[in-house]
């Protein structure tokens, strides 16, 4: 099977420190692949470069085969432009460790104006679409309402609304519970799992949750200082971690 | 259009006057400093009156033009029997009409101390002076001084005003030559870069002097 | 002559002067807040010249004095063929003026905007003018608000100057009506009222406005 997203010799520094080592990474497409590690591992900084949040030092990135980066110029290769990033990122949406929600308009508004700025879609049909995705995320009671007055948790909920209507291949969470006080990570991930379970999205999701993880992910790849240092099937990546690193990161969640 | 020789001619007369300008700024200013500190301590005031009659004043000086209340020392105070060279009315009023502006910067500079350092200068036993000279105003002055630095800057380009009371500085200067000769435009040029020369190096100085603060904390 | 009564003086000054006060207030206050707009972004823009015009814009009209410009617009510009009515040099010299310090106020605000913001537009494949429309301009907009408020207040009192070149204001009428009656004290004394109840609604509108500026961040 071709890969959906496939990192090749991917580097990226910021000053000294180098937080992508030369890393190569395949996602296939409907797969669910979790990204854990203690942070400042890079996996932040794979889901940004893959959202042309950040350029890689050097490496490829490909997107349903077409280079994410890059684009062909007379026969060769140069930095893409606006406009083959705007196409690029048709495929690929995101949602942020601190939501990160437009706090000058409603909720509803939130979730529809990239439906009508960027797809162009009728006012009536954006509505409805974000009516429908904000029921599926549990706050059709909600709407009217401004972001500064919902709880972190809602915030999120709304966050993955306003990504999901977009209807991207691929979604990527980065850390969405991490901003989140304990007692309203649980409706967040409910959330996350349910879209995971009934969708053939490809997923990528950076996370501290070990069990979520277990749960939801197809696969675990387990990141350390730039490298990913172990990365497998979830049951055997949790059970029988084979590096001491992972050993040693994993026991600090067991306890 | 633009004569040279004339220019020239004139830029002796106008240098010249640049030192009222300069020196009406300076002495404005450290008036204007020691007024505000004045200010901010009577705001700060436990007694309820005279903080708001001070507030009150403060706004009152705030949002009144500089121009009418030059006038207003320079044309009313004799009616009280005190008169003022246009000198000394000018400085008296740049320094009263920024002084409110540099309390309010001192006020803020001194709430911008979170109140927990007053709590561990208390704990640590401090008196209320310690507290203010050891622990206080250390953190109030340096995040204050480009704020007050650009307060300087644009008194000095304030002073043209001074000319409407009769001051010959450096605008009036210009424009005294300028009646003589029919010629306005190279004195009021002159008089526009010699501002220019002067502000804007020292407004650059003040924002390395903001970030080199900013690196700091 | 008689003597005037202090309400007298008040009356007659704002019939004599207000209306030219409110009109180049007003009309400069607009200039200077399109003016502000444009070169505040421009400032910002990705083409270099496009930055360094409204840079020598912004820095000659901060560098010289208000006074300054006011005289080299009315005096010295018809020199050069330029003869402005005094009405027009007004708005002119506070509006280029105060536009070169709302540009500041504008600029400031466009990149105080959290960060997160535009990623947030970029992961909503959102073009760089829809980002600045629909999502950093509507925010900066609220917090520019208080001190595009207080510019106003000080560009208010500037108007004061457009006496100096004949022009009827508040000012004027008060210096013509101290040379006709001798009521120095009470003459500029309510002139200095006036201003200050002319500016009240202003100042109490930017305190409000700073509340709830604060208050709405999250």
């Amino acid at each position: 099977m071709t890969p959906i997203v496939s990192y090749q010799n991917v580097t990226k520094t910021y000053g000294d420190l180098e937080v992508l080592k030369d890393i190569d990474f395949n996602i296939y497409p409907g797969e669910k692949v979790a990204l854990i590690g203690p942070s400042g591992s890079g996996k932040t900084t794979l889901a940004r470069l893959l959202m042309t949040l950040e350029e890689p030092d050097s490496g490829i990135i490909e997107v349903e085969n077409k280079n994410l980066w890059q684009e062909e110029v007379g026969g060769e290769l140069v930095k893409a432009k606006e406009k083959h990033l705007r196409e690029m990122r048709k495929s690929i949406g995101m949602v942020f460790q601190h939501f990160y929600l437009f706090p000058h308009m409603t909720v509803l508004k939130n979730v529809m104006e990239a439906p009508m700025t960027v797809l162009g879609l009728s006012k009536k049909k954006a509505r409805q679409q974000a009516e429908e995705m904000l029921e599926k995320v549990g706050l059709s009671d909600k709407l009217d309402v401004y972001p500064a007055q919902l709880s972190g948790g809602q915030k999120q909920r709304v966050a993955i609304a306003r990504a999901l209507v977009m209807k991207p291949n691929i979604m990527l969470f980065d850390e969405p519970t991490s901003a989140l006080d304990p007692e309203l990570v649980g409706e967040v991930l409910d959330v996350i799992k349910e879209i995971a379970f009934e969708s053939d999205m490809t997923m990528l999701l950076i996370t501290h949750e070990m069990d979520f993880a277990k749960e939801i992910a197809d696969r675990v790849a387990f990141f350390n200082e730039g490298i990913i240092a172990e990365q497998g099937d979830p049951e055997e990546l949790f059970n029988n971690p084979k590096t001491p690193r992972l050993q040693s990161f994993l026991s600090r969640f067991n306890s | 259009m633009w004569n040279w020789d004339y220019a020239f001619s004139i830029l002796p007369q106008i240098l010249s006057a640049l030192k009222i300008t300069i020196s009406a700024t300076f002495v404005g200013f450290i008036l204007a400093l020691f007024l505000g500190l004045i200010f901010s301590v009577l705001v700060r005031s436990d007694i309820k009156i005279v903080s708001l009659a001070v507030k009150g004043i403060i706004q009152f000086i705030r949002n009144t033009p500089l121009l009418v209340q030059l006038y207003f020392i320079f044309y009313v105070f004799p009616k009280i029997g005190i008169s003022l060279k246009p000198f000394t009315a000018g400085v008296l009023g740049l320094g009263i009409h920024y002084s409110t502006y540099l309390s309010e910067v001192f006020r803020s500079g001194i709430e911008a101390v979170p109140a927990g350092q007053w709590e561990v200068a208390k704990a640590l036993n401090f008196s209320h002076i310690q507290a203010w000279i050891k622990i206080i105003l250390p953190q109030v002055i340096p995040p204050i001084i480009p704020v007050i630095g650009n307060y300087l800057i644009t008194m000095f380009k304030e002073t043209p005003l001074l000319s409407a009371i009769t001051l010959v500085e450096i605008l009036q200067t210009a424009k005294i030559l300028g009646a003589g000769s029919f010629r306005y435009l190279e004195g009021f040029t002159i008089v526009g870069i010699i501002f220019f020369l002067l502000s804007y190096p020292s407004s650059q100085l003040i924002k390395k002097l903001e970030v080199r603060l900013g690196a700091k904390n | 002559m008689e003597r005037l009564t202090t309400y007298e003086i008040f009356i007659s000054l704002i019939k004599a002067g207000l209306k030219v006060t409110i009109q180049v207030t007003f009309f400069a206050a607009i200039l200077a807040l399109v003016l502000g707009f444009i070169s505040g972004l421009a400032r910002m823009s990705r083409h270099r010249t496009i930055r360094f015009i409204s840079g020598v814009y912004i820095e000659v009209f901060r560098g010289t004095s208000l006074l300054v410009q006011l005289f080299w617009i009315y005096f010295a510009l018809p020199m050069m063929g330029i003869r402005l009515s005094a009405l027009t040099a007004g708005v002119l010299a506070i509006g280029l003026n105060y536009g070169a310090y709302c540009s500041e106020v504008v600029r400031s605000a466009i990149q105080n905007v959290p960060v997160g913001q535009t990623e947030a537009c970029i992961a909503l494949n959102m073009t760089k003018t829809q980002r600045m429309v629909k999502v950093i301009i509507p925010q900066a907009f609220v917090m520019m608000l208080p001190n595009l408020g207080n510019q106003l207040i000080e560009l208010l009192k500037s108007t004061s100057l457009v006496s100096m070149i004949t022009l009827t204001d508040l000012t004027y009428q008060a210096n013509i009506l101290n040379a006709t009656t001798f009521e120095t004290t009470k003459v500029y004394t309510m002139l200095l009222v006036i201003y200050f109840i002319i500016g009240l609604p202003l100042s109490k509108g930017v305190k409000l406005l700073e509340a709830k500026v604060s208050e709405g961040r999250v």
